[in-house]
């Protein structure tokens, strides 16, 4: 019996925005499945009052002057853009309206 | 006016012929890309090779020199960028479907560093995707092949950077070390790789895959390149708020203090724990590993025993928290604002999940699964912060260790390269390869790989030198006293004309 099952894989590819194939979400619950048994021998380490180590060096969260600096152009910023439209990010509709559905052009 | 055999040449005796005015970085450059061009097709280290900015990066060094201005402590070392450092105007795709085609609009704090210092980027170097993966077999790409041997895998993440090196398809390469990803492959191929202190060098413009644990490093030659490459590269940068703003040390001085009379380690101890040797270690990596710690005791060092009774969790914490933070890093993939997006998504909902199920290839897909899985409600606590308190043990081993002694010296990787093909079936497996060198990842610590021996078969075995938080003088004086008093890294792989 896998730690994890081929619905709870579905479900978290759901979450994860990922589609995968009925043949990847057999592959992936075994994958997973063999991972998260490997991993259970952390239950073994006792960690009572340890701290969480959030950061390999402790650090303090350096402030800076609040000036206004040259930043990208939007065009610069819109350049690798799969589709754009002017200067906006184009993507598929959002909100239903009268109209083509999926990535109609401007 | 003389001229240099690019096959061997240190980009520290390249850039001192620069300076002298004895070599023109052009002419370099020219040698370097003629390399690339007879030999990269059988061995596959770069993704792209930027010949025309090579030539502009060279001329300007020459320019430099000419006119009188210092031309920089690299001026006219080509070098290999592995493709995970944003480079304005040059394509980087972290090897991944998903990128292909991203065009950065900014520069990395590395690369614009090592450029300032007279360094000639001549591309950018296969990695596997999204620097995961320990034998270069991830990248979306194509594989790359060890130059010592082509049935075997060069080690990864940093795959293409350590067989560039070898091969002298560069002289010099940087790349990125999140679970050993600098210092695997250089064990693998034969080279010297080294890991800084977290926040010694930038991140800003290297893509992130788990940011707690990301080290920009440099692989060289010897000891004293990659030195000479780590001092043009660190210090504090202002894009990058966890950047540490001790001053740099002086790794190249450090290197060369190495190689000073009969015993230059004396004083030094050297500690060595048997959670690194154990069952299932290579005999021949074991004996090189042993024959070293025997040369370092006659450079004077004291070889003395410690203890990382937590060596047996690294792994397993390294995976739920670099899963986690890959889960979160990589969903900035979703087809909106740069790389790829998949065709004919009827809705945002659709263009997102095909975007990101067709972009990615299998491992980043099982990461982000498996640091989805540990972050959820209900699941955060006993994965994810059983994993930070974890971390945290391991950490204060290293401490309590270095209590005892100034360096630690242990083998890099518990077996030599392995096959094409032997260990993709089973990721597990795979992830195991990192055994010896997630620790220092995990404790943010300094740790250098170099070459110590090769297999009956003639593969490259490495050793590992780990100090404590910005102790890489140390990484550098021990591994340049054993440089000095081996022959290894003067070892070059054959040559095989693609």
């Amino acid at each position: 019996m896998s730690r994890i099952t081929a619905d709870e894989v579905r479900e978290l590819a759901l979450l994860a925005r990922l589609r995968l194939s009925e043949q990847e979400v057999a592959a992936m619950t075994d994958n997973l499945g063999a991972i998260l048994e490997y991993v259970d021998a952390l239950r073994a380490l006792d960690t009572t009052s340890v701290e969480p180590m959030t950061h390999a060096v402790p650090f303090d969260c350096p402030t800076r002057a609040d000036e206004v600096k040259p930043s990208l152009l939007p065009d610069e910023a819109l350049a690798n853009a799969p589709r754009r439209d002017g200067s906006f990010f184009q993507v598929p509709r959002i909100v239903p309206g009268p109209g083509a559905d999926g990535e109609g052009g401007s | 006016m003389t001229s240099i055999d690019a096959r061997g040449a240190t980009a520290v005796a390249i850039a001192d012929g620069v300076r002298a005015g004895k070599l023109l970085a052009r002419d370099v450059a020219e040698q370097y890309l003629d390399r690339i061009a007879r030999l990269d097709g059988a061995l596959g280290c770069y993704l792209l090779v930027d010949a025309e900015g090579a030539r502009r990066r060279a001329d300007a060094v020459d320019a430099a020199y000419k006119a009188g201005r210092d031309p920089g402590a690299l001026a006219g070392v080509p070098l290999g960028v592995k493709d995970i450092f944003c480079t304005r105007g040059v394509e980087t795709t972290c090897a991944s479907k998903i990128l292909r085609g991203f065009v950065p609009p900014y520069e990395s704090t590395v690369t614009s560093r090592l450029a300032a210092a007279g360094g000639v980027m001549l591309g950018k170097l296969n990695m596997d995707e999204f620097a995961m993966g320990s034998s270069n077999e991830n990248s979306a790409f194509k594989p790359v092949k060890n130059p010592w041997s082509h049935a075997h895998v060069p080690g990864g993440s940093s795959g293409g950077s350590a067989a560039a090196t070898a091969a002298s398809l560069c002289a010099g390469a940087i790349g990125t070390d999140t679970g050993g990803s600098i210092r695997q492959p250089a064990a693998l191929c034969g080279v010297v790789g080294v890991k800084p202190t977290y926040g010694r060098v930038s991140r800003y413009g290297v893509i992130a895959f788990a940011s707690s644990l990301d080290h920009p490093g440099p692989f060289g030659r010897t000891v004293e390149d990659a030195a000479a490459l780590l001092e043009a590269m660190a210090g504090v940068d202002e894009h990058d708020a966890t950047s540490i703003p001790a001053p740099v040390g002086a790794y190249r001085a450090a290197a060369r203090t190495g190689g000073d009379g009969p015993e230059p380690l004396k004083g030094v101890r050297i500690g060595v724990p048997d959670e690194y040797f154990q069952p299932g270690m290579d005999a021949e990596v074991e004996s090189a590993v042993r024959a070293a710690l025997d040369e370092l005791a006659r450079a004077g060092a004291r070889i003395v025993k410690v203890s990382l009774p937590n060596t047996k969790y690294a792994i397993a914490t390294y995976y739920l928290i670099c899963t986690a933070e890959a889960s979160s890093n990589l969903a900035r993939y979703d087809g909106v604002r740069f790389g790829y997006r998949a065709g004919d998504a009827r809705s945002l909902e659709e263009m997102y999940t095909k975007t990101r199920g067709e972009g990615f290839g299998t491992e980043p897909k099982r990461r982000i699964m498996l640091g989805t899985y540990v972050l959820r409600a209900g699941y955060y606590e006993a994965y994810y912060g059983k994993a930070l308190r974890a971390r945290r043990k391991i950490a204060d081993d290293f401490q309590a260790a270095f209590a005892g002694c100034d360096a630690i010296v242990t083998p890099t990787s518990p077996i030599p390269a392995f096959k094409f093909g032997e260990k993709t079936s089973d990721p597990l497996q795979m992830y195991l390869a990192d055994v010896l060198t997630v620790g220092p990842d995990l404790a943010g610590i300094p740790a250098l790989s170099q070459p110590c021996g090769f297999t009956k078969a003639g593969l490259p075995i490495g050793l590992q030198t780990i100090a404590p938080a910005l102790g890489e003088e140390t990484c550098f004086r021990v591994a340049g006293a054993y440089e000095a008093r081996t022959k290894w890294h003067q070892q070059l792989p054959p040559e095989t004309a693609s």
